[in-house]
């Protein structure tokens, strides 16, 4: 009889602990959170909402704190990531899931999962001595190399296995009488792909997208080390507008991690406000991709 | 030849190119470190600690060291919590009538889900202002693995609740219709099953941790000696690519840091990849 109390007891006690570690990960959450916020607080209060997301100069010696510039900054290099990865992401996964022999797919796979498994600095640092060099030879006054480019080429490269592998799944699930019917019917396989397969797939290819883009926008340290890490709105160095990507920039990510380990005051509340908004920015984007998503399953 | 086929071979051409620099992009990459960064390693190489100055003197030892201990740490404090939620989303909260305990569930999904989104440099401006800063650890190896455990742990849960669903059902039905309760069979029979599965995802997180240079940038502190205790600060070999490249300008030995964490994420892929196949040929 004890032996059965004590087995309940366990039973019961387990049951407990383990409901409290699923909750570990929302209690997380909610302490990232409060925890941004309460330290961003006095540079909402001191500096303004407004004034800081929309400021143009960043001089935290003078007591100017405008983050607008960081902002463009992240969303031209997750432009330029996207303009340049989709197309070969999304090419890759119809290849992986419609076309690829199996013996290749054996080989395209594992490449996708290692450069997923690449560490960002490893990128930052092929970035630095690949890429970098490379653009630097661009003839434009002023261009270093160091820029909105260089970073959207190392970007584009670090969110592909994110959407390769997602948009291959949404392509993967579509249900196989869907591909007989339109093959039965005297489609070509390649009619078949892109009238029936794709847009069967695509609220899952769209989230994969839109997940892609999360990752780029949270993106540091890879960032960091090419992207030149300047506080300026970026601009067009010559006649053509495209040469707006040859300027140096800042990303929110790089803005707090270059400045966090000496700031102190309403700078160091300013760096958190930096992470209010990257936070508040990239989870209006995962929840976007997570409801297109559910659409899509539905 | 008709226009639809002569379609057909231009698409096609287009989808097999796109495979083709896919890998050619991971083999050039990978090349690219390995070639420029074989040539520095030497046995001196693993076994002397950096010793700073311009040109980035002596080895990666003590960042083998704090790296090691990093993904010691971390996974004690993730592992246990990631693998106790994944066994209750799993086991335990399907067999729920109570609504309370369904919204919980549905709270701890959310949570998981949200987590994983979270960009690794918030971990480290959330650890910096917990741990390093309201908690006093300061920067070290403590603060850094307890911000570096909220990255791992949605990765955790995720590859766990995935091995433990692979278990049959049969094997919990009989434990269960032999009298042993929901604990005894997720302990001594589902667990047991699952094991190569969560293996892999513990693997996985340990190339997460390896990989991670963000977290550790704001709280690591960077500092290239020995660390012996949970409160040294220290450098991981992901940091110390990163502080040779950007404050040493020792390209050469920064590629051959890189090479290394190369290598190592190549082996603990290869492994991944074994232990999963010898699932499925398991299974099948």
């Amino acid at each position: 009889m004890t032996s059965g109390i004590r087995r309940t007891g366990i039973e019961k006690t387990m049951k407990v602990v383990l409901l409290i570690s699923a909750l570990a990960s929302v209690l997380i959450v909610v302490l990232i959170f409060l925890f941004t916020m309460k330290e961003a607080m006095p540079a909402f209060r001191e500096i303004g909402v407004w004034k800081l997301l929309s400021g143009t100069t960043w001089r935290p010696g003078n007591g100017e704190f405008g983050i607008l510039a960081m902002i463009a900054g992240s969303g031209l290099v997750t432009l330029g990531a996207v303009v340049i990865g989709v197309p070969l992401a999304l090419c890759t996964a119809v290849f992986l899931s419609e076309i690829a022999p199996e013996w290749i797919v054996r080989i395209v796979r594992p490449s996708i999962e290692l450069l997923a498994g690449i560490p960002s600095v490893v990128y930052g640092l092929f970035g630095m001595v690949v890429i970098v060099p490379l653009i630097r030879t661009i003839p434009a006054p002023g261009n270093a190399g160091y820029g909105l480019l260089s970073a959207s080429i190392v970007l584009a490269v670090m969110v592909l296995p994110t959407i390769a592998n997602i948009s291959e799944f949404a392509i993967r699930s579509v249900p196989r009488g869907y591909r007989e019917g339109s093959l039965a019917l005297g489609a070509t396989k390649w009619e078949t792909i892109s009238r029936v397969m794709i847009p069967a797939a695509r609220p899952g290819i769209i989230s994969a997208v839109v997940l892609g883009l999360g990752r780029a926008l949270g993106e540091t340290i890879a960032m960091i080390m090419v992207i030149g890490n300047s506080v300026v709105l970026p601009t067009a160095i010559t006649g053509n507008p495209l040469s707006i990507f040859l300027s140096r920039a800042r990303t929110l990510t790089g803005n707090i991690a270059v400045e966090i380990s000496y700031a102190t005051g309403v700078h160091e509340s300013a760096l958190f406000a930096t992470g209010v908004v990257l936070f508040v920015l990239i989870m209006l984007v995962n929840s976007s991709a997570r409801f297109l998503l559910n659409k899509g399953a539905h | 030849m008709n226009k639809r086929s002569r379609t057909q071979i231009a698409a096609f051409g287009m989808f097999w190119l796109a495979g083709i620099v896919a890998v050619l992009i991971m083999a050039f990459v990978v090349g690219y470190i390995m070639v420029k960064g074989l040539p520095g390693i030497t046995p001196e190489f693993f076994t002397t600690s950096p010793r700073g100055g311009l040109s980035g003197d002596g080895g990666i030892y003590s960042t083998i060291v704090t790296t090691f201990y990093m993904i010691v740490v971390t996974l004690a404090f993730a592992a246990p919590l990631g693998v106790g939620a994944a066994i209750y989303l799993s086991e335990y909260s399907g067999n729920t009538d109570k609504r309370i305990i369904r919204k919980l569930v549905s709270i701890a999904r959310f949570g998981v889900e949200t987590l994983s989104g979270v960009p690794s440099i918030i971990f480290g401006l959330f650890g910096y202002a917990l741990f390093v800063t309201a908690m006093h650890f300061g920067f070290s190896i403590l603060s850094a693995s307890l911000a570096g455990a909220c990255l791992i742990i949605p990765v955790i849960i995720r590859t766990t609740e995935e091995a433990l669903k692979s278990v049959p059902a049969g094997y919990r039905e009989g434990s269960l219709a032999l009298g042993a309760n929901r604990w005894e069979t997720t302990w001594k029979v589902v667990l047991p099953a699952a094991f190569r599965g969560i293996s892999t995802g513990i693997l996985l997180s340990a190339g997460r941790i390896v990989s991670e240079t963000a977290i550790f940038f704001v709280t690591l502190g960077g500092s290239y000696r020995v660390p012996h205790s949970l409160m040294s600060g220290g450098r991981s070999m992901a940091l110390h690519v990163y502080y040779l490249a950007m404050e040493t300008r020792a390209f050469d030995k920064a590629m051959s840091t890189a090479a290394v964490l190369v290598a190592l994420i190549v082996v603990m892929n290869l492994t991944i990849n074994v232990i999963t196949s010898k699932i499925a040929t398991k299974q099948g």
